[in-house]
Formats: C-alpha cells, sequence, structure tokens
C-alpha cells in the first residue's frame, strides 16, 4: 500500500521566519492585517444586531475577554499562570466605587484612576509571588481575592457585606458595548504588537521559555515580570471598573472565583498560540453559560465537559487550528 | 600575562544541607588568560562557576572582578559588568527562532553602552553575530527555532547570547560535552577566536585534549577542594590528579 504523509506548507508571504513577510501587493498585506480587520468589524457591528437582552450579555462578555486576554498574555507570553481575575476585578470596582462613593467623582474619573491605580496596587500585591513559577503562583494569586472578600466581610470595610449601593451608572443603550470592545480591540492591537514585533515582548517571551537565560543576558527577571503582570492586571481592573459602573453598586461578588476560573477555560478553548485565542474562547463560553441559564447549576456540568474535550482532544484551540489552516497548505505527498 | 588581574576568587565555600560543594577555593585571573577548570563529576565544578555569576550565594569568602566585590550582586547586574556565562544544560529559547535568541541580551543596558543594541535594527546585529559563530546566514538555519535545532547549534547559540554582551570575560560550562568530534573540531577555533579578541575565559570542560589547545592554565577540582592549578603539560605528572581520576595507589585495580 502507498504511504502518504500531509506536508505542511507556509503560504508566499511567510518568508523564513514568523514576523518576516515579503510583501509585494494590496492583496498580501491583507492576507496579513485581514484577520484583525474582520474581528474588529465584526466586534463593532455585532451590537446592532442583537436584542436588548444580548446586549447586556455582550457587556459581560466584554470582560470576560477582557480578564482572559490578560490571563493568555500571562500565561503563553511570559509564562505566569495567574488565577487573579478575581483579584484584578476586584481591586479595580472597589477602587472606582469606593471614589466614587466616598469622593463622588464621575466615572469618567474613577474609571481611568482604577485601571491604573487598581494595575499598581495589584501589582504591589503580587510582588513578593514573582520569583515563584507555575502552580504555585497561581496558588498565591488565588488566595489574595479569598482573603480580601474575607477581611471586607470581616472587617466591614467597603459596608461589608452590603456593598456601596446607588453608584453613578452607564446609560442604557449600545454606548457602554462600544466602550468596553473599543478598549478590547486597543489592547488586543498593543497586544500581538508586544509579543510579536517588539523586542520587549520577546523578552517577556523569553522570560516564559528560561528565567535562567534573561539573567544571564543582564536584563533584571523581576522587573520584566513586573510590567507584564502591571499590563495585565490593567486590563482587569478597567473591568472591574467596568462592571461597577455597569450595576451601580459594589460587593465582594466581584471578588468570585469566577473571574479567575472562566479566563483559564477561554484560553484553553481559544487555544495558546495567539494573543486572539482567549478572545474566541470567551466569546464562545460566556454566552453558552448565559444562554443555559434556565438550568441552573447543571451548566456547570456542561462547562466541564466542553472544557474536558479540548483538554483531552483538541488541545491546540480553536484560534490555533484556524491559524495553521490560514498560513499553510496542506496537502498529501508519497512517503 | 599578569599584567592586569581581573578576576580574583577568595576562600569560596558553599554547602548544600551538609556537603560541602565547593570547599575553600580560590584562584586570580589576568586579563587574556584562558583558565581550564577540570575534575570528575560532582566535584563542585558547576557550583564555582554559579557561586562567580551570581547564580548561588556563597556561605563563605569574596569574589572580586575589575577590583570591585561582586560577591553580594544578583546575576543580572554581574552579567551587566561584562562577566557572562553559558549554561551546561542548554537554554535556549525554543519558541523563538535562533536570531531572536539574541534579542534579550541586545535589549539589555549593556548592550545599548557597548553599542550593539543601538545601531536601530537589532535583528540585524543578531544574524551578524550568529554568523560570526558558525550559523550560515544565506540558509534558513538562523531563522529555525531554537528549540529545533541541533545540539551544536545550540552550544554556540548559547556562546552567541554572552558575545551579543560584548564581555569581558565568558565563563563557558561545558561548551564541548554532547558533540560530535567534528563539531567539536570546529568549536575550537572559536574558542582561539574569542581569546584573540582579548576576552578572557574559564573553561569548564571534560574534553581535555581540546580544552588544553586552548586553555594557558589549568585548575583541577575534587570533592569541591582545588588539588592542583598549574600549566596543561604538568596537569598528569601529578600524584594527586591521578589520584583524583584513578583512585589512590591503594584501590584494587582490575586486570
Amino acid at each position: 500500500m502507498q504511504e502518504l504523509r500531509k506536508e505542511r506548507l507556509d503560504r508566499g508571504v511567510k518568508v523564513r521566519s514568523e514576523s518576516i513577510y515579503a510583501i509585494s501587493s494590496l492583496k498580501e498585506i491583507m492576507f496579513i492585517i485581514g484577520p484583525g480587520l474582520l474581528l474588529a468589524a465584526l466586534l463593532l457591528i455585532l451590537p446592532l444586531f442583537v436584542s436588548s437582552y444580548w446586549q447586556g450579555v455582550l457587556k459581560i462578555t466584554g470582560v470576560y475577554v477582557l480578564l482572559a486576554i490578560g490571563f493568555g498574555f500571562l500565561a503563553n507570553y511570559v509564562g505566569l499562570v495567574s488565577l487573579g481575575g478575581a483579584l484584578f476585578v476586584g481591586v479595580g470596582g472597589y477602587l472606582s466605587g469606593g471614589l466614587n462613593y466616598f469622593f463622588d467623582l464621575p466615572m469618567i474619573v474613577t474609571i481611568p484612576i482604577a485601571a491604573v491605580g487598581g494595575a499598581l496596587i495589584c501589582t504591589i500585591l503580587l510582588l513578593p509571588a514573582l520569583p515563584l513559577r507555575g502552580v504555585y503562583f497561581a496558588i498565591v494569586t488565588l488566595v489574595y481575592p479569598m482573603a480580601l472578600s474575607r477581611i471586607i466581610v470581616a472587617t466591614g470595610a467597603f459596608r461589608g457585606t452590603d456593598g456601596l449601593p446607588g453608584l453613578e451608572r452607564f446609560p442604557v443603550g449600545i454606548g457602554p458595548i462600544y466602550l468596553i470592545f473599543i478598549v478590547i480591540l486597543i489592547c488586543l492591537y498593543l497586544l500581538s504588537r508586544l509579543v510579536n514585533y517588539e523586542d520587549f515582548g520577546l523578552v517577556l517571551r523569553g522570560v516564559k521559555d528560561n528565567e535562567l537565560s534573561i539573567k544571564a543576558s543582564a536584563l533584571h527577571l523581576t522587573w520584566y515580570k513586573i510590567q507584564a503582570v502591571f499590563i495585565a492586571a490593567f486590563m482587569g481592573c478597567f473591568a472591574g471598573a467596568y462592571l461597577t459602573h455597569l450595576y451601580g453598586w459594589v460587593g465582594t461578588s466581584l471578588l468570585a472565583q469566577d473571574f479567575s476560573i472562566l479566563p483559564v477555560a477561554a484560553a484553553v478553548v481559544g487555544g495558546p498560540g495567539t494573543i486572539f485565542g482567549p478572545l474566541v474562547g470567551a466569546f464562545i463560553l460566556v454566552p453558552i453559560s448565559e444562554a443555559m441559564r434556565d438550568y441552573g447549576t447543571l451548566r456547570i456540568v456542561f462547562y466541564a465537559i466542553i472544557l474536558v474535550i479540548f483538554v483531552v482532544f483538541w488541545t491546540e484551540g480553536i484560534l490555533d487550528y484556524l491559524k495553521r489552516k490560514y498560513e499553510q497548505f496542506e496537502h498529501w505527498v508519497e512517503m | 600575562m599578569n599584567d592586569e588581574s581581573i578576576l580574583k576568587v577568595k576562600n569560596v565555600s558553599k554547602s548544600f544541607s551538609g556537603v560541602q560543594a565547593v570547599d575553600d577555593i580560590s584562584f586570580e585571573l589576568s586579563k587574556g588568560d584562558v583558565l581550564g577548570i577540570i575534575g570528575p563529576n560532582g566535584s563542585g565544578k558547576t557550583t564555582l562557576i554559579n557561586l562567580i555569576t551570581g547564580f548561588l550565594k556563597q556561605d563563605k569568602g569574596t569574589v572580586v572582578y575589575n577590583g570591585e566585590d561582586i560577591s553580594k550582586w544578583m546575576p543580572h547586574k554581574i552579567a551587566d559588568a561584562g562577566l557572562v556565562r553559558t549554561f551546561q544544560f542548554m537554554r535556549p529559547y525554543h519558541t523563538l527562532p535562533a536570531y531572536k535568541n539574541l534579542i534579550p541580551p541586545l535589549y539589555s543596558k549593556r548592550a545599548s553602552r557597548t553599542g550593539l543594541g543601538n545601531l536601530g535594527d537589532r535583528d540585524a546585529v543578531a544574524i551578524d553575530i550568529l554568523e560570526d559563530i558558525g550559523f550560515e546566514r544565506d540558509t534558513r538555519v538562523p531563522f529555525k527555532l531554537a528549540g529545533t535545532l541541533p545540539l551544536g547549534y545550540l552550544k554556540r547559540l548559547e556562546l552567541g547570547r554572552c558575545i551579543a554582551l560584548k564581555p569581558e570575560l565568558i565563563i563557558c560550562d561545558e561548551v564541548f560535552s554532547g558533540l560530535s568530534m567534528s563539531e567539536i573540531v570546529s568549536m575550537v577555533p572559536l574558542m582561539e577566536r574569542l581569546q584573540e579578541e582579548g576576552i578572557t575565559l574559564i573553561m569548564v570542560e571534560h574534553r581535555l585534549r581540546e580544552l588544553f589547545r586552548v586553555a594557558n592554565r589549568v585548575i583541577v577540582l575534587s570533592f569541591g577542594k582545588k588539588i592542583f592549578e598549574g600549566f596543561p603539560e604538568e596537569v598528569f605528572e601529578d600524584e594527586k590528579v591521578k589520584e583524583a581520576y584513578f583512585g589512590g595507589e591503594d584501590t584494587y585495580v582490575f586486570k
């Protein structure tokens, strides 16, 4: 019997290595920037065509997308497995909510302050854990939100379990969707530039591959980790502040584990090879979770099944698969 | 070659939970020297390197580099001062193409001081350096993922990472080990060229014949102690060295 094997060839514009392209026509430019433009167009058009209920879902999805992108960036490009989604959301949310409640600042001020200030606070909180790797770092990031929520309940800070009510809320309509979607698009653009084309991003990827070599290359390892955590925390804290002003309320539910766990699932479903993967994962998982709201806690089971299927049978993830199909010819050749 | 001392190791000791890995070792190195460090497995060679380059902290003793006490410096600061090392177990950034492996050192402050990292396009500098150390520019080799390169290239890549920092002193941890004869033969001229460029070298090695072609002084370690220091030609005349490598007189020898 004749034996065949699958041969994969890079398409013409890609020469020699990732991030080196030979471009000679508009068509080839479109080949490279096309997928990004398509994604941007989809995100910007989508809110116009859904019912107001699903518009609400899109806002929540946006929050999870930001967390998932942050998780994917840290885990796949810096080697820090962070379960700190809840920490970021909680700190960002309480900061913007607190500023609005106690100092009466408008949200146009509180959201930027919460994003930057919250990211600073989270980075400082995580500073002692930065020398840790893998599961140890994950555990520390997981413990922080739990501890913070207990502290808030026990001490009654920020009005304890009651939370801070009556905060300024976003106006109804599709405006808030565009706010978070545009932030998502900016983050995606900057991050994918960073990890693919910037030398700083290459150093971060070096941190993931090999910390000792980074040290031996005269680079301050912890400083690079600090910057990476700040970037992810910035996105997470913005998401938290956004959520606060979406509900007009801040409480310990902002420190719930959902914000830590779902981004992990989204990153697994989307695939580890791109910055965009976690976005795709979140856009699949959050609406599914929403559509299954009628089944109550059973949806967790459904969720778990999806996750297991991806982890066991399709570790590549959706977007990595699509990327491979897009960038390479495949054909069968005789062995 | 005794004009200027570049590295002074004074009474350095390190123990791991009771095991004395490095025991009171002292030596001195002048600019342009090539020092070979040899010794049986487990004699503390790699630990000594880790102590000098700051990856481990010594229990006792000091390391003086260019007149400064670097014993308490962090590894990146030591590398920033021009004292760099390779790793025995190659540590490339395996998800990056080979030439991108040189971007982190070229991104460092030292590279912008020495001018290598300032030339605008770090990629071009990286490919130039790789070509210098035996990556053929016109092939795909410099552009392959580092994780897919054969061992010989990985060893060169380790050296390339050091060279990108324009070092004054390179500590090579077994750059010849695991290579085929032909690969070693092509590595030796590279080491000789580094020496001609005025870079001081410390080479930890098991391949003695090739080492002795390059080294002008040798230190022998055994169980963490320095048992010999001198010229390569004298090494195997020394009784203690013979004992460390082949066993003492009362050792039973199978015939």
